[in-house]
């Protein structure tokens, strides 16, 4: 009986879960059709025009897609040299150790830092030493932002990768030496190829991470809304763009912010499908 | 006996208001809010969420009122029920600049202009150094800053940039937000009055309090006769003695008045004319009532100087009493 109880009760949250998904998509298409409909659902992705002059108003997202793309990337390509020694470091070379914990530890803490907190200091303390490197006028900008993203989602891609490294089996590593192997072809021949899709997915789910934030972006990007062509140039993300301009929305720029908020959620879940397809392709 | 304590319990229950609206006038508000609540005992709140943000709101029907520095046009009044306009104090957008060792500059309209356009880059140009003679202008880049959000202060400062110069008004207009080509931007006033402040060559468009309360230097700017003047108290005042509409609905940018700051303008509390909306009681009318009558008393009038606002002048302070005597709640007058 209790165990009966017990199954419908899970069945209810599960059903919940799925049906708050299913109000959030069906809402968020609802509140972008007026947006499609005036410019066309390609026409709205693949225009960079945003004006909100009463009687020219033309609203399209290539530029905030470009910049959220160009960002989380960077952040993804920054991040890499410094997430992939911890891991191995924590999960690996020192594992178990003192060292290992307090330096995984301190990492995990990263992740637990409020993101307007990294924006102050990329407005502080980053932006100014931009500007006295000479590579920007004024500081603001995808370099910066992609810097202060890369270190925001560490924590994510580390941990998990030193999780799955790991995980690999004691006994397959053990072979490995006893077969001569030195540490360096251990990692590269063993522990490299057992725990490849899980950190693949590791770096998958800190991707989605830089996709979506907002706040620490939002104070660094400066805001412009055009197609960014270099490194120094400022722009503005999917997450930002709505951020600056909801409060003020109305008519069919709301619509057009919603929009932009059901094609972030479509990205961040092709950017899911396409991890889970490479792990798939991947696992041994 | 049990009717009886539900009346005591909803006589006990306090009144209180709240608005949402405009960030500009919030120095003013947060404190000419606070000494109403303290007079008549009416807590009010107010969120800063932006001019649009705040019309928004009362046309939802979940606010007691709205603040704009933007009047609703005559379309968008005919799109909600009939409201009225309160104008509350004088304002100004100022211009803002970082330049180290640089306290005093000189601006024309058309000089801005050029600045948010990129026709003029350089804090070096002989444009500005035309107008600023012997003052060492640096060979820095110019970072023209705007408001990322829609804003009642960029409607105020682009309506004066239209009326000045025939290139803004081709390639940007007028609005609550345009599309700028140059410079970065920040959310908010306190956003851009903050990236001015941290980037040298810097120059944006905020209210004034904001300006002042960073003690950030603002620009001199030539009015429509010709003077440079500093925004304060007297030179708004003075931009306010062009005619004004019956119903208040008047921009003074650019003003012919001798003295007068050109980018001065009126910010306003919205209202519904009819009170009795989303089941609010008439004790709540009667607050919005009152809070407004303040708004336009002496007491609240003094307080705008303090705070770098202008008093309104008594023929507009006659024309909004004139409009709150038209208030009513389910048709009749309070």
């Amino acid at each position: 009986m209790s165990d009966k109880i017990f199954r419908s009760l899970l069945l209810v949250s599960a059903l919940i879960l799925l049906l708050i998904f299913a109000g959030m998509f069906f809402s968020l298409s609802k509140g972008a059709i007026p947006a499609f409909k005036e410019f066309g659902f390609l026409g709205f992705i693949f225009s960079s025009e945003w004006n909100s002059s009463t009687g020219a108003e033309q609203y399209g997202a290539l530029a905030f897609i470009s910049g959220t793309l160009l960002t989380s990337l960077l952040a993804l390509a920054f991040c890499l040299p410094f997430s992939l020694p911890v891991s191995f470091f924590v999960g690996e070379y020192y594992r178990g150790k003192k060292v290992a914990g307090v330096l995984g530890g301190i990492v995990d803490l990263l992740a637990g830092i409020p993101s307007i907190v990294y924006g102050l200091w990329g407005f502080y303390a980053l932006r100014p030493l931009i500007q006295s490197l000479g590579l920007s006028e004024q500081g603001f900008g995808m370099l910066t932002s992609s810097l202060v993203l890369a270190i925001m989602i560490i924590p994510y891609a580390s941990s998990l990768s030193a999780e799955f490294i790991r995980m690999v089996p004691q006994e397959l590593k053990e072979g490995a030496y006893s077969l001569g192997a030195t540490r360096a072809e251990v990692i590269r021949n063993i522990i490299l190829p057992n725990s490849f899709s899980g950190i693949f997915s590791a770096y998958i789910l800190a991707l989605g991470r830089a996709i979506g934030e907002t706040m620490a972006v939002t104070m660094l990007i400066g805001n412009t809304n055009r197609i960014p062509h270099g490194l120094m140039d400022t722009g503005n993300t999917m997450a930002s763009i709505i951020a600056n301009q909801f409060g003020e929305a109305d008519g069919l720029k709301l619509s057009s912010l919603i929009a932009i908020g059901l094609l972030l959620f479509l990205i961040t879940a092709i950017v899911n499908f396409l991890g889970r397809l490479m792990i798939k392709r991947y696992s041994i | 006996m049990a009717v009886s304590s539900l009346l005591l319990i909803s006589c006990d229950q306090k009144t209180s208001l709240s608005g949402a609206g405009a960030t500009f006038p919030l120095p003013y508000y947060n404190m000419v809010f606070k000494t109403f609540s303290e007079n008549a005992g009416i807590d009010v709140s107010y969120g800063g969420i932006g001019s649009g943000g705040g019309i928004r709101s009362l046309r939802d029907e979940v606010v007691d009122f709205a603040g704009s520095d933007a009047y609703l046009s005559d379309r968008e009044m005919s799109e909600m029920n009939a409201t009225i306009h309160v104008p509350t104090c004088l304002g100004a957008v100022v211009l803002s600049y970082n330049l180290p060792g640089i306290s005093s500059l000189n601006l024309t309209g058309d000089i801005i202009a050029g600045i948010y356009l990129g026709s003029i880059s350089r804090w070096n140009d002989p444009a500005i150094k035309t107008i600023n003679p012997g003052l060492e202008l640096p060979d820095r880049a110019i970072t023209p800053v705007y408001r990322s959000d829609g804003s009642g202060t960029t409607y105020v400062f682009s309506d004066y940039m239209t009326k000045v110069s025939a290139d803004w008004e081709k390639s940007l207009g007028t609005g609550k937000s345009l599309n700028f080509a140059q410079g970065i931007a920040a959310k908010g006033n306190p956003g851009v009055a903050g990236t001015i402040s941290q980037t040298e060559g810097a120059i944006g468009y905020i209210g004034s309090e904001y300006a002042f309360a960073l003690n950030s230097p603002i620009a001199y700017l030539q009015n429509a006769a010709g003077e440079f003047v500093l925004p304060s108290s007297l030179s708004i005042s003075a931009a306010a003695q062009e005619e004004i509409a019956d119903d208040t609905r008047s921009m003074i940018t650019n003003s012919r008045v001798k003295g007068s700051y050109p980018i001065s303008c009126f910010t306003w509390i919205i209202v519904y004319k009819d009170q009795a909306y989303a089941n609010r009681s008439e004790a709540q009318a009667r607050a919005t009532l009152s809070l407004l009558n303040f708004m336009l008393s002496p007491t609240a009038q003094a307080q705008t100087t303090t705070v770098h606002y202008a008093p309104l002048s008594d023929e507009v302070i006659a024309k909004a009493r004139k409009a709150l005597s038209e208030i009513q709640y389910n048709g009749k007058p309070l």
